[in-house]
């Protein structure tokens, strides 16, 4: 039993809905009591979807279990089948209908109907949504990508390439996807087919045609590319174009694949990041303190991105997504730091507060105990939001994904010389103690007075006192940098086992903890 | 949960059908949300699944709160396989949360699907974590699962839980007990005119605080605030408490009902009632004027979600002047709604149940000028050409009493106003 106040994955049956509702022509019937209705509303409402997911629920009661629950599910087969006429059809279970054990797969195997019925298997007591949107799309791809396809000779056409991973309620993947194919156009690639978003089941039994497969987001993608891998020779390319770098290097990598010169697009106009990181109004941004937490697609691209792109000093980088915990621990190991692995809450709270950052790239977790804490946040990865569904075109990958980055992950920051003169005249009517970057009215005030707002090391037995010159001294310091002030004189006037704190050891500290 | 009480429906007037199929509608878990906040010092453990967390957070507007008082205790394989005493693990999550939030005085253990389909008995899990955690933590249970509440019932089986906690009253005195979490500048508003109507002992349940539950006594007169509270009146009745019926207090004429049934109960006067509440309806009636332009002679129809349909479609059909199309409820307490099922116009279809599909078939084909519906079906219908109205809203704002009539309106009539005002 795990104490969870968030969660940042749901159940696996909803990564199997998102993977679903991406698609036309397919059908999901869920076996799952009243009230798992609800994950409707994670599309209609967060990502403004303008039609209900494509499932039916067999809404059992307490009732109906000493009755036939398994009598219901077939009937809920058979009249989504008649209603909704899909090309296919996956079935499964929820988490309640999985411990009564209806056998949701052979029930539906019964009805013989006329078109593919695939039987998922989604463990929800052990496995989670990402989980479940990765194994649901390779079983589809399993079941519907046709083993006969064949390549025809490259000579007399364009190479193809199928794009996987992107799904409904993904964190910008509708505009990643939009990105990514203007790359593979650039390089003169066509796409095969794209799945699970748009694809339909006949769709997935092209896939077979393609000469190589661009895996989006490995977390939901591999399996399935694996499996295509091994079944038509297709090879994969894993590299997230996330970042100026990695957006070459997948340019690279697949031209490589395709057989075609990566230099139209390697040569051509790219993105503005470079420069505007070059650019001497970015040198504040050197060394800022950034702590990043996310699905490991997003937080490994943000390590990256942070440290190489933008001169950031990564100080915590973590992920929830387990079954990428070793990549996330290798990219961690680069920046001399430990990876927080966990999909606790409170695990990543307390990871935030002891790195003491200056930013904070997360989820919109992150962004609640950032704004808890006074901090800087941009939100990088899912758990969404109706808010990380922006009507205008917001992608992560390629180049304009990069000048994407760099706006969100600076706009939070307090601007180079007006940090420089909040920090110099702290007795300006303007610059109060919670004054907040100018360009961000909406953030004006003062962090909400929270227990936790001024972050300290656990004091221990030692009572530190501040003297009132010193504790007047410490308000002249920005809010945003405050609690870090304080939290660092305390720890080194306990290290020394001051009995004081006084402005000499204000400065002393700072002296001793400056970078 | 909510047998339905066998008296037979008073309202021959409305055309009553019952319908059996998929059902689009929340968990009692979902009560949380409000709960949490309307008792200060309670929380909320849910015994349940990564699904029931992942609903609550959901349902919860997506992580409206830094620090909420809920959580869940997230059941795994090890639990189900019996590696783990549940029991065990449940006291060691307990003990954690106690630790991170001393300010709790009362602990809800709540049940889900799951924990009811393994039989976790939460009952004695609860008696033996408030033995252990006297006196600083009181530790209740209740069930908020989908495959015994729908939606609103999770309040109900949280009520009733509270009941018998309830401290006994020394003595017979009357006193009037208002049942079912309101706002609470709606509960000050009601009690302010209960003291000028000179009802001296008027109490609350639930109370704001965990250690100011109301007494209870063969005096006790309750009366509902909230249509679905099936459980915690039968647990009232069996302490001697005893219901004064009346309409829901929606819309002038509801509220005015409602209050007078509790005036005449304790024998106010009558010209005294008239004088209290003559301020409160005079400044409702100035406060739904301008909205019955836009509401009369609107067709609207109900999809079932909180057991709030029928006095809500009594308020819309004769304060607004709008016409009633279906009123769908997940569930219809024949007693419990009576007085509200009496004042619908005659004819009035309501439907009782769900069956998604055919009722999404019946609503397109009626075509009306408002559709009712969770949040799951509006933005669908939205891109289908239907002006609609989140339900969810309806529990989640002040709508009750002289003062937030208006605001009640308001909610209908603002989709309405929204569609009027855009021009793309």
């Amino acid at each position: 039993m795990q104490l969870t106040l968030w969660t940042y994955e749901g159940p696996p049956h909803i990564g199997a809905m998102r993977v679903a509702t991406a698609m036309r022509g397919l059908h999901y019937v869920l076996h799952a009591p009243q009230g798992d209705t609800y994950a409707d509303l994670l599309f209609t409402m967060i990502e403004r979807r303008d039609a209900r997911p494509p499932v039916t629920y067999t809404t059992f009661q307490a009732r109906d279990l000493g009755a036939d629950t398994a009598a219901i599910f077939q009937s809920a087969v058979a009249e989504a089948h008649a209603r909704f006429q899909p090309e296919a059809m996956i079935v499964g279970a929820s988490c309640t209908a999985e411990l009564i054990q209806d056998d949701p797969g052979g029930l539906a195997r019964a009805l013989d109907l006329p078109i593919p019925v695939i039987p998922l298997e989604l463990p929800a007591y052990q496995k989670k949504e990402n989980w479940g949107a990765a194994e649901t799309l390779y079983r589809l791809v399993r079941a519907l990508a046709d083993p006969s396809a064949t390549r025809t000779p490259r000579t007399d056409r364009r190479p193809l390439c199928n794009i996987l991973g992107p799904t409904a309620l993904g964190f910008r993947h509708r505009d990643d996807l939009v990105e990514v194919r203007g790359l593979l156009a650039a390089l003169g690639i066509d796409v095969n087919v794209v799945a699970p978003l748009g694809a339909s089941p006949a769709d997935l039994g092209r896939l077979g045609a393609a000469d190589l497969n661009v895996v989006l987001y490995p977390e939901i993608a591999r399996p399935a590319a694996l499996h295509l891998q091994k079944t038509f020779g297709q090879p994969m390319i894993e590299t997230v174009p996330i970042g100026i770098q990695a957006t070459r290097r997948f340019v690279a990598e697949v031209a490589a694949a395709a057989g075609v010169d990566p230099a139209p697009v390697l040569d051509g106009p790219g993105s503005r990041l470079p420069w505007y990181s070059r650019s001497v109004d970015s040198t504040y941004l050197t060394d800022k303190r950034v702590f990043i937490f996310g699905d490991a697609t997003h937080a490994l691209a943000a390590a990256r991105v942070a440290a190489a792109e933008l001169g950031f000093r990564v100080v915590g980088l973590g992920t929830y997504t387990r079954e990428f915990a070793r990549e996330v621990r290798a990219e961690a190991a680069l920046h001399g730091i430990e990876a927080t692995i966990t999909d606790d809450y409170l695990d990543v709270e307390a990871a935030i507060q002891a790195a003491q950052p200056d930013l904070v790239l997360g989820t919109q977790m992150e962004r609640h105990i950032a704004k808890r804490l006074g901090l800087p946040c941009a939100v990088i990865s899912a758990p969404i939001h109706v808010q990380d569904f922006p009507a205008r075109h917001a992608p992560q990958m390629g180049f304009e994904g990069a000048n994407v980055l760099f706006d969100t992950w600076v706009h939070p920051l307090m601007m180079g010389l007006e940090e420089h003169l909040l920090g110099m005249f702290r007795e300006d009517a303007e610059f109060h103690g919670a004054a907040a970057p100018s360009h961000l009215p909406r953030h004006g005030g003062a962090p909400p007075p929270v227990a936790h707002a001024e972050p300290a090391v656990p004091t221990g037995d030692i009572v530190l006192a501040w003297a009132s010159e010193a504790e007047k001294e410490l308000k002249k310091i920005p809010f945003f940098v405050r609690g870090k002030a304080r939290a660092n004189t305390e720890r080194f006037a306990r290290e020394r086992a001051l009995p004081l704190i006084t402005v000499e050891t204000l400065y002393d500290a700072k002296a001793h903890f400056g970078r | 949960m909510n047998a339905h009480a066998p008296v037979p429906s008073p309202a021959a007037g409305c055309d009553i059908r019952h319908e059996r199929g998929q059902r689009a509608v929340f968990c009692g878990l979902t009560g949380i949300v409000w709960l949490h906040r309307k008792i200060q010092d309670a929380f909320f453990l849910v015994v349940g699944s990564r699904t029931c967390a992942h609903l609550i957070q959901s349902a919860a507007g997506v992580m409206i709160f830094a620090e909420p008082r809920f959580a869940t205790a997230i059941i795994d394989e090890r639990d189900l396989a019996g590696l783990a005493d549940a029991n065990e693990e449940l006291d060691r999550v307990v003990g954690r949360l106690i630790e991170r939030r001393p300010d709790i005085r009362l602990l809800f253990l709540v049940g889900s699907c799951p924990s009811e389909v393994i039989k976790l008995d939460l009952g004695r899990a609860a008696e033996r974590l408030s033995r252990n955690l006297h006196p600083g933590v009181r530790v209740l249970s209740y069930s908020g699962s989908g495959i015994e509440t729908t939606f609103t019932q999770g309040e109900d089986a949280c009520l009733a839980a509270l009941v018998p906690e309830m401290p006994q009253a020394r003595d017979a005195a009357p006193r009037l007990l208002v049942v079912g979490a309101l706002a609470d500048v709606v509960e000050d508003q009601f009690a302010r005119i209960f003291a000028d109507l000179g009802l001296a002992d008027i109490r609350f349940l639930p109370a704001r605080r965990a250690g100011e539950m109301p007494a209870l006594g063969p005096g006790t007169r309750y009366l509902l605030a909230q249509p679905f509270l099936a459980d915690t009146a039968r647990a009232l009745e069996a302490r001697g408490a005893t219901r004064i019926p009346a309409p829901f207090p929606l819309g002038i004429e509801g509220t005015t009902a409602w209050l007078r049934a509790a005036a005449e109960a304790f024998d106010v006067p009558a010209d005294r009632f008239a004088r209290v509440t003559a301020p409160g309806r005079a400044r409702a009636e100035t406060a739904l004027e301008p909205h019955r332009a836009r509401l009369a002679g609107k067709r609207v129809f109900f999809f079932p979600d909180s057991q709030l349909e029928l006095p809500l479609s009594r308020f819309l059909s004769r304060e607004m002047g709008t016409a009633l199309v279906e009123v769908g409820t997940p569930y219809l307490h024949r007693q419990h709604h009576a007085p509200d099922l009496a004042l619908l116009p005659a004819g009035t279809r309501v439907v009782e149940g769900q069956s998604l599909d055919a009722q999404m078939d019946r609503c397109r084909a009626a075509r009306p000028d408002l559709t009712v519906c969770g949040l799951g079906l509006a933005n669908p219908l939205e891109a289908e050409g239907f002006a609609t109205k989140w339900s969810i809203e309806l529990l989640f704002t002040p709508i009750q009493g002289y003062d937030q009539a208006g605001d009640l309106a308001e909610l209908f009539a603002r989709p309405l106003k929204r569609r009027a005002r855009l021009e793309v």
